[in-house]
């Protein structure tokens, strides 16, 4: 299948970010998917952990940067405008995906996008009160932290623990994850995340350490 | 200081304020709790040294670059190509 005339002829495999501040470029559409397709999968996948949903994403950030065309300026390069406009439609994911499923039953919770079926909030914030003593706060026995042995560890470096990593990952509420991960991804700023998701600045703090508090726990539990 | 007292021995209090400090700063009697509390708990100190650890885990995970068979087939490029170009052709 032949594509349309090879105008530049550059080579179309680099997913490398060329700046190229010198001039008042315009875009290349027919280059597109060539040139960054790969790139901004491989961006959106870690990010969406839903292969399908990925897919749909770098989709739709090709058309919808079809449409506002006219309005890039050339000032950044073409990588990182597509790239902005693949990271919004990561963030409508999670926003949709943290409000959407709140109070939804566990049986349904495959829907639509059927990316995570994460634990519902209620769930999980009973499930570490039993970490610590209702009386006195203190951790109780069965949840006592333990060290694991692999504190040195490169997870990267270790698959097991990093299927491991996955899988407690994706057992949080999804709220908890997309503010989680929103945190530890791209270093967003703290306001971004919460004006994004909708969740106020104390509450904020307070998800990122229930998601901790639960990840940890099950890490303990699947590494014994 | 009857509160102060409740927190050197509360795990629960003390776990918050661990996920507070690695966020935004304690107060200074936040930090001041925390310490105490510290001293005389194993466990959370077990805990704080986990809990950054995950920290730099999840990270490492999330920023991993897909191994090296992650690429889009080529079908699916070639279909996504075309769409974009049809789109092109109509636009004009």
């Amino acid at each position: 299948m032949q594509r349309e005339k090879n105008t530049t002829g550059a080579a179309p495999d680099g997913p490398s970010d060329q700046s190229d501040p010198s001039e008042n470029r315009l875009p290349d559409p027919h280059q597109w998917v060539a040139k960054y397709a790969d790139m901004l999968y491989a961006y959106a996948l870690p990010r969406i952990n839903d292969d399908e949903l990925a897919r749909d994403l770098v989709q739709e950030t090709f058309l919808a940067a079809l449409e506002r065309k006219d309005k890039f300026e050339g000032r950044s390069s073409e990588s990182t405008w597509l790239t902005a406009i693949l990271k919004n439609k990561i963030i409508d994911v999670y926003r949709k995906n943290s409000s959407g499923l709140r109070g939804v039953p566990p049986g349904l919770r495959k829907n639509s996008s059927g990316s995570w079926s994460g634990t519902e909030v209620a769930d999980a914030e009973r499930e570490q009160q039993e970490f610590f003593d209702p009386k006195d706060g203190h951790w109780t026995v069965a949840h006592q932290p333990r060290a694991l042995g692999i504190e040195a560890q490169d997870p990267l470096m270790h698959k097991e623990l990093s299927g491991m990593l996955k899988k407690c990952l994706d057992k949080l509420p999804a709220l908890w994850l997309s503010v989680f991960t929103m945190k530890h991804m791209d270093d967003q700023p703290s306001e971004v995340i919460c004006r994004e998701l909708k969740v106020t600045p104390s509450n904020f703090w307070v998800i990122i350490h229930r998601a901790k508090l639960n990840l940890r726990a099950c890490i303990q539990k699947s590494w014994f | 200081m009857k509160k102060l007292k409740a927190i050197i021995y509360n795990c629960r209090r003390a776990t918050e304020l661990i996920g507070k400090k690695q966020l935004t700063a304690l107060t200074l009697r936040e930090r001041l709790e925390l310490g105490i509390h510290l001293i005389g708990c194993s466990f959370c100190r077990l805990f704080q040294r986990q809990s950054i650890l995950i920290n730099r885990w999840v990270r490492g995970l999330l920023h991993a670059t897909p191994p090296a068979g992650t690429k889009l087939d080529d079908y699916f490029k070639e279909e996504l190509q075309k769409r974009i170009d049809e789109k092109m052709r109509g636009e004009k």
